[in-house]
């Protein structure tokens, strides 16, 4: 068996482009990712830079297919080096084959032995003399210009691609652009993909997941936003700031982030559904707030975007490694709901179901999201509108007793707002009776806790809690990004004839047991896949009892990204 | 029809306060709704915030829509209920430990952020709740707590100095035990427009009964304040023995408030997605 499923699958092109500081690789990847979607494509483009704030070396990836991408593949078929320096510190972030092409200037020195060992082709494409034949010409372009010859795309789509770019420069630097990628088209060289354009779509959109997840917010009728900046998931605030003024709603930028949370609960105990954004480190911080948001039964939702950790940790990439604290870091017994979107596009769904359970079950969500869906951009498929029928209950007109924490049938207590008559209560984290007067009663204690537990033990949340692809007694349970590069595995095995089921957990608690066990009650091997280091996902299903004694985890940590070989060796028990 | 003025006792929840005998706290809750009623405030348009301490129990006493969320962050869950509820009237309280120390950068930010809301410090310069510990207001060389048997030996926060720094536009003082004053400067400091900071000393039987004192050190504020010249309020604060009770500096800054308009739909917003 082939350890390239990308390769064999694979109706779908890799670009990889690397550069020092401010030699515009990841300009150049958006602009050649833009194109691609131009001509029709779906995509991803990924990228990977030091820690630097301006400058410093960046590779950009760019992967297109006819069909939806979510992941990288194993190799690239091009890597475009606009000069080499620094690129040693890229070289295990970019797997290239002797059937891949590196496009190469003569004047940046010889291509690195490190780059050159696995028998790639070069083609060598003077880009620094071409563009100092322009003013203001830049070499990036000259290599993009090449570039689109080598995919095949048309110069309509690429001058298309660089006005939705660099349109906000100015058109002098998009008329230079053109010229400059012109003159690297004109090359002699000739296409090396054999994909076939479908055509531009009116239906594709253009997004990043960290915009994605704003955008499920905002459908789910989040109108409050409160939040402490932090890589990676800045972009996600920075984007719902102006459009919540649009809303009828705001984004206030606090202090820190016990205050982020602290404040979007006192907007929530307002009526207003309420979220925030952050990372490891921030999530740390709020931990204390989600308690109290959880026993004062106030809905919030925290987005996390994921980062290497622990502690500061590598925060300009991705880990699937904030699980644990997701399901357990709240002290007492605090059951709540953590999700993960499945890919980019799954960002938008992901957010607003837990956005509106959240206020429909009037507790904490927590999203799973991570550096590689937030700071990602893809072309995909505009994800359709879903009206979802969950939403807060409201008293707004109390009778003469009104218990605010009463126990209903469904154990979601309706809840007055602020400015209602007749139904006034004091929101609290002390342990209450159902009036909400503090107590330290034992009867009210194990009421209170059955009530929170059972009003999420009890909710049917329908088919939504995983995607389910595929029939077999071989089973891979994956979460959150993960199951992008997943997908690809078992499309390729079962396009061999080689039977697998996959199942991606978007609901991650209340883990949906009953479910994941029928599903898995034929397997006869089973794989826990994620990209973290100890395996926070087996071990949690292992402690939930749904795991086969014999079930295998693969466990990556970042920041390299899991890759379909890695993937089908472990399915044949390599490493 | 008009409806009867609600007196002050129809501000009272009913419930059982936690206090001693002798709390000073308990007269900042008699004056805190004399004041709401010499306002008549319609109960459930006003929310009152607390963290955690004795004095942050204070919601649960007042029947008002009420908040007591966890030590320190009082002053945030209220500037996210006011930003996403401009109509309610926000009031604020808490201790010296709540507010000066674990929840002394919202402090500094509230000040600053300017919302329309009134935060009452009850200051009794000790931990009660965990029976007697240092606050950040207690002197350096009060030693009767066995977590600093030698006392701390760091000068007390000047809370006042503190506000004016990080930009408040409203500070002043009061004492639990002049609760007519005190009501006084709970009207103002409920009707200023912006944060307004209230310092109330409130002793503490328990923990520091050498407050019982306080009765002869406490004295009424120059008759030339309040100011609004913020380098005269720093002189009189700096200068000050932290005794005086009265408004010490107002001064109306612009409020922060978020507007919540409306001018588009949420499809018309996705659309910068599409290619």
């Amino acid at each position: 068996m082939s350890d390239r499923p990308s390769e064999a699958i694979s109706k779908s092109y890799s670009v990889a482009i690397t550069g020092s500081g401010g030699s515009g690789a990841v300009t150049t990847g958006r602009i050649l990712l833009e194109a691609a979607a131009q001509c029709g494509f779906q995509g991803l483009m990924t990228r990977s830079a030091g820690p630097q704030i301006r400058g410093g070396e960046s590779a950009a990836m760019v992967r297109f297919s006819p069909d939806p991408v979510e992941c990288m593949g194993d190799e690239y078929d091009l890597l475009v080096g606009l000069d080499w320096r620094n690129v040693e510190r890229f070289a295990d972030e970019l797997p290239l084959s002797d059937k891949s092409l590196i496009l190469s200037d003569p004047a940046a020195g010889e291509v690195p032995a490190v780059l050159r060992s696995n028998g790639a082709e070069i083609l060598e494409v003077q880009f620094k003399k071409f563009a100092s034949g322009l003013p203001g010409g830049r070499l990036n372009m000259v290599a993009l210009g090449a570039a689109t010859r080598i995919c095949g795309f048309t110069l309509e789509a690429m001058e298309a691609g660089i006005r939705a770019v660099l349109g906000g420069k100015g058109e002098e630097v998009v008329e230079t652009a053109i010229q400059a990628v012109r003159l690297g088209f004109n090359h002699d060289h000739r296409p090396r993909i054999t994909l076939n354009a479908p055509g531009k779509s009116d239906d594709h959109w253009s997004i990043t997941g960290n915009q994605a997840c704003g955008v499920g917010a905002l459908r789910g009728g989040t109108r409050f936003v409160a939040a402490y900046p932090i890589t990676p998931a800045s972009e996600m605030l920075e984007w719902m700031a102006p459009k919540l003024e649009k809303l009828g709603g705001s984004l206030l930028q606090a202090e820190d982030e016990l205050a982020s949370i602290n404040m979007i609960i006192g907007a929530s105990f307002g009526g207003v559904p309420s979220l925030t954004a952050t990372s490891g480190p921030g999530l740390s911080l709020m931990v204390e707030g989600l308690g109290l948001a959880l026993v004062s039964e106030t809905p919030v939702t925290v987005v996390n975007v994921m980062r290497g950790g622990p502690s500061t940790g590598i925060p300009t990439k991705s880990e699937q490694s904030d699980l644990n604290i997701a399901l357990y870091g709240l002290h007492g017994d605090a059951p709540h709901l953590v999700f993960a979107p499945l890919s980019i596009r799954d960002c938008v769904f992901t957010t607003q179901w837990a956005v509106q359970l959240a206020e429909h079950l009037q507790t904490v969500a927590i999203v799973l999201s991570d550096q590689s869906l937030g700071q990602s951009q893809a072309i995909i498929e505009a994800p359709p509108a879903r009206e979802l029928p969950l939403a807060r209950k409201v008293e707004s007109e109390p009778g003469g007793d009104y218990q605010r924490y009463a126990i209903t049938s469904d154990n979601v207590s309706p809840m007055t707002l602020p400015g209602t008559a007749a139904g006034m209560y004091t929101a609290d984290g002390l342990e209450h009776n159902p009036h909400g007067t503090p107590s330290s009663m034992a009867v009210d204690h194990r009421s209170q806790l059955t009530k929170r537990l059972q009003k999420l033990e009890d909710f049917d949340f329908g088919d939504d809690w995983a995607e389910v692809q595929g029939e077999g007694r071989r089973c891979i349970v994956t979460w959150g990004s993960t199951a992008g590069v997943v997908n690809e595995v078992a499309t390729w095995l079962q396009a061999q004839g080689s039977a697998i089921r996959i199942i991606s957990l978007r609901l991650l608690a209340p883990l949906q047991r009953d479910r994941l066990m029928d599903l898995l009650s034929d397997s006869d091997k089973v794989l826990v896949v994620e990209q973290n280091h100890d395996g926070q996902l087996f071990h949690y299903l292992h402690s939930q009892g749904v795991l086969p004694a014999n079930a295998e985890s693969l466990a990556q940590p970042g920041p390299l990204p899991l890759r379909p070989g890695r993937i089908i060796r472990a399915l044949s028990g390599g490493n | 029809m008009t409806v009867p003025a609600l007196k002050a006792k129809d501000y009272k929840s009913g419930i059982k306060a936690v206090w001693c005998p002798g709390c000073g706290h308990f007269a900042v809750l008699s004056a805190l709704t004399k004041a709401m009623a010499h306002l008549g405030l319609v109960k459930e348009q006003v929310a009152v915030v607390s963290g955690i301490g004795c004095s942050s129990r204070l919601p649960a006493y007042i029947d008002t829509y009420g908040f007591h969320g966890i030590h320190g962050r009082a002053l945030a869950a209220a500037s996210g209920l006011k930003a996403a509820r401009p109509d309610l009237t926000v009031i604020v309280a808490g201790g010296d430990g709540d507010g000066f120390s674990i929840g002394g950068n919202h402090f500094l930010h509230a000040c600053r952020r300017n919302m329309n809301m009134a935060y009452i410090v009850m200051d009794n310069e000790v931990y009660g709740m965990t029976k007697g510990q240092a606050s950040p207001t207690t002197l350096p060389d009060w030693s009767n707590s066995k977590m600093t048997p030698h006392g701390t030996g760091i000068p007390s926060f000047n809370p006042a100095a503190i506000a004016l720094a990080a930009g408040a536009g409203f500070i002043a003082r009061g004492y639990s035990g002049e609760p007519s004053e005190l009501t006084r400067l709970l009207v103002e400091a409920i009707e200023h427009p912006g944060f307004a900071f209230l310092q109330v000393l409130s002793g503490c039987v328990t923990y520091r009964p050498d407050q019982k004192q306080w009765k002869e050190e406490v004295h009424s504020a120059d008759s030339d304040l309040p100011t609004d010249d913020p380098v005269k309020a720093a002189q009189m604060i700096q200068a000050g023995d932290g005794k005086a009770t009265g408004i010490i500096y107002a001064k109306r800054f612009p409020v922060w408030q978020p507007e919540n308009r409306t001018d588009a739909e949420i499809n018309e917003i996705e659309k910068e997605f599409l290619l």
